[in-house]
């Protein structure tokens, strides 16, 4: 049950770094987390990485095997075969601050780009009425952990350092359709347009519905056919419907 | 040497789970300017982990339900050792802080009338749990955090820097809390913390007068445990360190329901929900072993046979709750009881089964975490197959011992604490979904007493002493010097390697001050522990301050030691079994210990400064010496109108015979 198992495992840090060799005792049941932290205990005790719950809940330890984008702890050891060589790097849409850490803070900013939700103003704290089947469509996209590797994958910043300023990524434009699809968010009463925004201000139109988003997600959420697509329709409504646009004349005449 | 870079702020929050966001978010809006700092990214926080939901008595699925019920669940499961204005404050605050959860844009599972749905949970008379699946923490945080996403945005229109008012430090850690001896109460008035980052290593200081601990739990000192690596007792440390007590320490919750298998997994969370959903509890035999399992204080309020607790989850009114929804504490000692009999699982659990209960789908919709876990971990289909589960180390009931209105650390001006580090909420066992609530409740509690303190302070804030601040530096470095000059250690020993240390902390507090607990195994943790202590002195790392885990974790092996003494020393002075503090040598609850809280205090009379100087001869001293000393108090009578929720009989049960007739 127990076999050794070649590592490469991404050592450096911003000045530059490169795959370090390491054989490791495997266990019946691990994940790459686990042989991680055996590196730590009996190897490399310096070896940087991010971790918390080690149970799938906080998407801390996002990192690449293999290539793939992928937490740490959710990928199990039984997966590649034990002559293979793994091979663990940090997530490459994000600098590297040291071995498998990196900056991620490109996502806290595009977090604060995103306007919150607005409560409707005529109701007080236990007032709310929703019904299952209208925050059923929210609640999914409130599962996101997080854990960053639907923006790592995205093409559009992949290898694209200069799209990052114009562009949300696909887990914060999932955050404008929830707010968008909330039953009662008051933006619209606000002024505030996040159809209109999600085209204008985070880079929809970037977005060309590869999936590459979904097909990571580690809590399977249908990004691209549940939030992107859907807001890309609505927005197009929005822009080209000519009764919208309109109405949209009228309304800004009368105020 | 030189003096680590200062920043001023109104408040501090160690902590960015729900009682620390919460406080921020409060300290904010009283007009504090607010820093948060916390050893994680923020939005990672603990809390995450918390699945099946927020207890608050709103009485949207069974309209009998009132604080006054809610109130009398939490004593009930806390062997009626809580402090009861905390219990109250708690059962009265919970709906309106659910609610305004809402207007913060949580989504929660609806009832059919578009309410807040509420779920069953073990110790709860009535559906009390708002929930969104099983993933209630996830939602909690990450309400939290956009509710202070907004405060930043607000803050960025007004004043062009979205951290004016409010900063969150992710990655950092506190490594003291700074105090001026000459101001505040006898314990000195906080003047600011110390921290290092753990991107670069680099120190600094925050001089503020007013600090929330809001740090989580302790669980990492423990093998099995569903705690995540951030719960190593910080918080409660730190206060010990500055001058605090700690309350409670020997009530440690062992869930009933962690994983056991693979073992890599071992100890991660199953949720509640799984048995308030209708999942039962079956040993080798097949048999439904909690129905002989119901003690005598609980003898009425639960089902006697498999048909009427199958009925209730239909008809609560006119049958009782199934025994699987027993307090946490009960259920743990059964299930230990059955695997030591020789009725356990083929992986030493028991066996927890939703498949023959609920049709597949039904299962997927409401614990589809579950599903996903046991799937991806365990190669199990809970739809179609029991799991294995056993009890896990899951939350410390004890921590700081505070004023229940204001959250503030007795004795310690400027020091509050709220959440999982704050002691006495609940008693000897906290009833499930009572921790969510009261990260709502106490965490903003403690904003608001903190940021009224710190404001009304004016200029004449306490000072930070450059020596302290020197003497914590020395301190957080010696793990790098750990190999030379300490004296104590052979040529050539670079030092103790912390992994390893860590590792023997976690076995000799699950093997010998775990769930069932003996004197003699105890007598010899604290000898352990103390040998463990003067090994974790010489604690070395390699490499340099950048992100450097070996250093971290050597740095947090001195709160996890302080605070397994806590644990350790309080379970062996209280000779009777009561909650989440069972002795094999005194099984039953004795109604005289019901007034005692063990007070724990660093020896010596408060802080250790110089910092880090032990008492020479320290680890061959022997349990009777050791960085902590036990008090006993006695806590006030409960208020009689509390009292008069309960039928006499049933107190009679609990109260010793001077408290009933006062």
């Amino acid at each position: 049950m127990t076999h050794t198992a070649h590592f490469k495992v991404w050592r450096g840090d911003a000045e530059g770094g490169g795959l370090a060799d390491y054989d490791i005792e495997v266990n019946e049941g691990e994940v790459v987390l686990d042989i991680i932290h055996r590196l730590q205990a009996t190897q490399a005790p310096d070896l940087a990485v991010r971790w918390n719950c080690k149970a799938g809940k906080c998407g801390s330890c996002s990192a690449e095997i293999n290539g793939r984008p992928r937490l740490l702890c959710m990928t199990r050891m039984s997966v590649f075969d034990p002559a293979e060589t793994v091979t663990v790097t940090p997530m490459r849409a994000f600098p590297v601050m040291r071995d498998l850490v990196t900056d991620v803070s490109f996502n806290y900013t595009k977090a604060r780009e995103v306007p919150a939700f607005v409560p409707p103003p005529e109701l007080e704290p236990g007032e709310y009425r929703m019904m299952q089947e209208d925050v059923g469509r929210s609640q999914e996209f409130r599962k996101c952990i997080e854990c960053f590797l639907c923006q790592d994958t995205c093409h559009v910043v992949r290898d694209h350092e200069e799209n990052k300023p114009a562009f949300a990524g696909p887990r914060f434009l999932m955050r404008v359709a929830e707010l968008d699809m909330h039953p009662l968010d008051a933006a619209a009463e606000s002024g505030l347009d996040r159809k209109r925004t999600a085209q204008e201000e985070h880079g929809l139109g970037y977005c060309n519905i590869t999936k590459c988003c979904t097909e990571v997600c580690p809590e399977n959420i249908k990004i691209t056919d549940n939030a992107l697509i859907p807001l890309k329709e609505r927005a197009a409504d929005r822009k080209y419907d000519p009764l919208v646009w309109l109405g949209n004349k009228i309304r800004r005449r009368g105020e | 040497m030189t003096q680590p870079e200062r920043q001023a702020w109104d408040v501090v929050v160690v902590g960015a789970g729900g009682a620390g966001l919460r406080a921020a978010i409060e300290a904010r809006e009283q007009g504090a300017r607010t820093a948060v700092i916390c050893k994680s990214l923020f939005g990672k926080a603990h809390t995450v982990m918390a699945e099946g939901g927020i207890a608050a008595s709103m009485g949207n699925v069974n309209e009998g339900d009132n604080w006054q019920v809610h109130f009398r669940d939490t004593m009930r499961g806390g062997k009626f050792l809580n402090d009861w204005r905390m219990a109250e404050l708690h059962a009265r605050e919970a709906p309106d802080r659910v609610w305004e959860l809402e207007t913060w844009g949580a989504l929660f599972d609806r009832t059919a009338d578009g309410r807040i749905s509420q779920r069953n949970f073990g110790g709860h008379e009535y559906p009390r749990l708002a929930h969104v699946g099983d993933r209630t923490g996830l939602e909690l945080i990450r309400t939290l955090q956009q509710k202070i996403v907004s405060l930043q945005q607000e803050d960025f229109r007004e004043f062009g820097d979205h951290e004016a008012r409010l900063k969150v430090f992710q990655e950092c850690t506190i490594t003291r809390v700074l105090k001026d001896e000459s101001r505040g109460e006898d314990g000195g008035a906080v003047s600011g913390v110390f921290a290092y980052e753990r991107e670069s290593g680099r120190f600094f200081v925050i001089e503020s007068p007013a600090v929330v601990l809001a740090t989580g739990g302790i669980g990492k000192s423990f093998k099995v445990t569903s705690n995540s690596w951030e719960y190593t007792g910080d918080g409660h440390a730190l206060a010990l360190l500055a001058g605090a007590r700690l309350t409670n320490m020997e009530f440690v919750q062992f869930h009933p329901t962690g994983m056991v298998w693979p073992p890599s997994v071992k100890g991660i969370l199953v949720t509640e929900s799984v048995r308030g959903d209708g999942g039962v509890l079956r040993n080798s035999d097949g048999k439904r072993f909690m129905f002989d399992y119901v003690p005598d204080v609980f003898k009425d309020k639960y089902a006697k046979t498999e048909e009427e607790g199958d009925r209730w989850y239909e008809d609560a009114d006119n049958n009782r709750r199934p025994p699987e929804l027993l307090p946490r504490d009960e259920v743990a000692r059964a299930i230990n009881a059955e695997v030591k009999a020789g009725r356990g699982s083929p992986h030493g659990g028991v066996f927890l089964d939703v498949s023959t209960r609920m049709p597949a789908e039904t299962i997927r919709r409401r614990l589809p975490s579950m599903h996903h876990q046991f799937k991806e971990l365990a190669d199990v289909d809970i739809t179609a197959e029991p799991m294995e589960v056993g009890p896990t180390c899951h939350y410390v009931m004890g921590g700081v011992w505070v004023e229940p209105d204001t959250a503030q650390a007795r004795g310690v001006t400027g020091l509050y604490a709220a959440g999982e580090v704050a002691g006495g909420m609940h008693g000897s066992n906290r009833l499930g979904g009572n921790s969510l609530s009261d990260l709502l409740v106490f965490g903003r509690r403690a904003g608001l007493h903190a940021a009224q303190y710190a404001l009304g302070l004016g200029g004449g804030r306490p000072a930070v002493d450059p020596g302290t601040v020197d003497a914590a530096a020395d301190e957080a470095l010696r793990p790098f010097s750990a190999g030379a000059g300490a004296g104590e250690q052979t040529a050539g020993d670079s030092g103790e390697n912390p992994y390893t240390l860590h590792q023997e902390l976690q076995t000799t507090m699950n093997d010998l001050v775990g769930i069932i607990r003996r004197g003699g195994e105890m007598t010899e943790a604290l000898q352990q522990l103390a040998r463990l202590r003067a090994r974790a002195r010489r604690a070395g790392v390699e490499g340099h301050r950048q992100f450097n885990p070996g250093w971290h974790l050597a740095l947090d092996l001195r709160n996890m030691l302080l605070v397994s003494e806590c644990v350790a020393r309080a379970a062996l002075e209280r000779e009777e079994s009561r909650g989440g503090h069972t002795r094999e040598d005194h099984p039953e609850m004795d109604r005289q210990w019901r007034r005692v809280n063990l007070l724990c205090r660093l020896a010596d009379g408060g802080d250790d400064t110089p910092f880090g100087k032990e008492p020479a001869g320290d680890a061959a001293a022997g349990p009777g010496r050791g960085r902590i000393e036990l008090v006993r108090h006695t806590t006030p009578h409960i208020r009689r109108d509390l009292l008069a929720l309960f039928e006499k009989d049933e107190l009679a049960k609990y109260l010793p015979d001077e408290e009933l007739f006062q």
